[in-house]
């Protein structure tokens, strides 16, 4: 299950970063979505992987952009990142993080740093950063919907089932 | 009132549909992770067979075992159900694009670049693995209806000046992320003197400015090009459209230009450029691996001897045979070009030209990200004859000195 509501420390990335960066072109033949993890971000910041369980996201403007490659979501998910916030993303990536069950929020919090308290949620649409609250557009209820199961497999499953 | 997006989406801009899928594609890459989702739905079969295509085009032939194994599952769940293209058909963008996509259609690629079928006047997006398996379980997706951006054509191309000028020079005018959220639509008076090859080459480019699709009204021009494979053509008029943003784009003020490293939307005239030493050039991609892309490079070449390493690969086997039955891939293989089997090459950083740390390449690729063609390599992007001219130098150059 995806929360659709959480907190963590936050994580900060820069604008324009690509898929390639997220998950790099090499690692992308396999089916153990565990090594995506592993090498997320590798060639932004080989420290950035170990940092992600648990974490919040927060990158720049156009986060995802490039390559439909659902990798790089999967590879953020598999890595323990409960949110990515960003004030625009590239519409692939975008899909492709509800769809792996990982909460999308476009927001722009240009105060938030590295190891800032960031709590979110995503039905009522606001965040928190370090007790600083900011509203935004909240996800359709189709993409809610598709989060509240945990991503497109579960939304299916259940969708066939009825 | 309407945009070809709006018209073909039958909904307002901003609002969501359902809409079924005419044609669903994907390739060796995307397909078999679509595979891995679609197996652990479990649904009951492909709901609309008939508008599946699995395409290998991203490491085709397969490199290692690992590649291949994968490529071997896929390829079995694909000829047991879809429509299946071996390595050599091409690149599914160009595949799809060679009489298979139709005006008025909704099209969707797992693969960015799947904007490229826009040329023709369809609803063209690319999307991520678990869509497309949601796609092979209903037959059906999700869509918003984008804004549109109107970019309107004047003018004609000088001598040297090329399709991928233009989609460079307009993505650096609208940025990376100009375009988010929305569709691209050609019009203007030049846009109906764009042949299909430099409408391709437009709208594959209009996702590295973030956007959703590029579109051109279906005109006399898509129907001569649907002629030539059997297909009818339903012509589309603008309806008035109203865009959210609206930029003009003068064809004779372009100049040959480079995107340098490693941002598409940071050009730079290649005039400015030349001097710069080279260690590859590759020519191909579904942005310019056309035959008449190759017809442009050779035309450069013939007679002469490249001075770099130089990487030519078909778009697709029609390309191929095109070039092989003009005389164009002897004239590119006399001139040292290496060819590769039609498929997307080098371009994805996976096999068959893979950069090495501290080089310099120059390709006629959509994407120049950082470590994508090999890891601490810098490469630059350009149109068909300024990487001809700079082959046969070795070091970026203007193609206007040697045509």
């Amino acid at each position: 299950m995806t929360a659709l509501k959480g907190s963590g420390p936050a994580v900060c990335i820069g604008e324009d970063i690509d898929t390639d960066l997220v998950i790099a072109g090499r690692y992308l033949r396999t089916k153990d979505w565990s090594l995506w993890a592993k090498h997320v971000f590798e060639d932004l910041d080989p420290t950035l992987a170990s940092r992600l369980q648990g974490s919040v996201l927060v990158a720049g403007k156009n986060m995802g952009c490039g390559s439909s490659r659902e990798q790089a979501a999967r590879a953020l998910h598999e890595a323990g990142v409960l949110a990515v916030i960003a004030p625009s993303f590239a519409r692939i990536f975008f899909r492709n993080c509800i769809n792996v069950g990982l909460p999308v929020l476009e927001c722009n919090i240009p105060e938030c740093r590295d190891g800032m308290m960031v709590t979110f949620d995503c039905t009522e649409g606001w965040i928190t950063v370090d007790g600083i609250r900011h509203e935004f557009l909240p996800l359709s209820s189709r993409m809610q919907e598709i989060l509240s199961n945990g991503g497109l497999v579960e939304y299916w499953k259940r969708r066939l089932e009825r | 009132m309407v945009t070809l997006s709006e018209k073909i989406l039958g909904a307002q801009a901003g609002t969501y549909v359902d809409r079924k899928v005419d044609k669903a594609f994907c390739h060796d890459g995307t397909g078999i992770q679509a595979k891995i989702i679609y197996d652990a739905i479990g649904a009951p079969g492909l709901a609309n067979p008939d508008a599946v295509y699995v395409i290998y085009d991203h490491i085709a032939p397969a490199n290692n075992s690992q590649t291949a194994e994968l490529q071997a599952e896929l390829r079995t769940f694909a000829e047991n159900g879809a429509h299946f293209r071996e390595i050599g058909s091409g690149i599914c963008h160009q595949v799809m694009a060679e009489g298979l996509v139709h005006p008025g259609e909704v099209v969707i690629g797992a693969d960015s670049h799947s904007c490229t079928l826009g040329a023709l006047g369809a609803f063209a997006t690319g999307v991520g693995a678990s869509d497309m398996a949601g796609i092979w379980v209903s037959g059906e997706t999700w869509l918003r209806v984008p804004d549109s951006i109107g970019l309107h054509l004047s003018g004609s191309l000088k001598a040297g000046v090329e399709w991928k000028d233009v989609a460079l020079s307009y993505v650096a005018e609208l940025g990376m992320d100009g375009g988010t959220y929305d569709a691209l639509e050609f019009t203007g008076e030049a846009a109906p003197s764009v042949p299909m090859e430099g409408r391709l080459t437009l709208c594959n480019m209009a996702v590295e400015a973030g956007a959703k699709t590029g579109l051109f009204y279906a005109d006399t021009e898509t129907r001569r090009y649907l002629a030539g494979y059997s297909v009818p053509c339903h012509m589309q008029l603008p309806e008035n459209p109203v865009y959210v943003r609206e930029c003009d784009l003068d064809l004779s003020s372009l100049e040959p230009v480079c995107a340098v490293p490693h941002r598409v939307d940071t050009i730079q005239p290649v005039s400015q450029l030349a001097g710069i030493a080279l260690d590859q050039v590759f020519i191909g991609t579904c942005t310019n691996g056309r035959f008449e892309d190759l017809t442009r490079a050779a035309r450069i070449l013939k007679g002469h001897r490249v001075k770099v390493r130089t990487i030519v690969v078909p778009a697709s086997e029609r390309d191929y045979l095109q070039a092989i039955t003009t005389g164009v891939a002897a004239d590119l293989v006399k001139a040292g070009c290496i060819m590769g089997p039609p498929g997307c090459g080098p371009c994805l950083g996976a096999h068959m030209g893979v950069l090495g740390e501290g080089e310099v390449a120059l390709s006629t690729a959509n994407r120049n990200f950082k470590n994508r063609m090999g890891v601490g390599a810098s490469y630059y992007l350009c149109s068909p004859s300024t990487a001809a001219a700079s082959a046969l130098v070795g070091e970026i150059a203007d193609p206007r000195e040697v045509l």
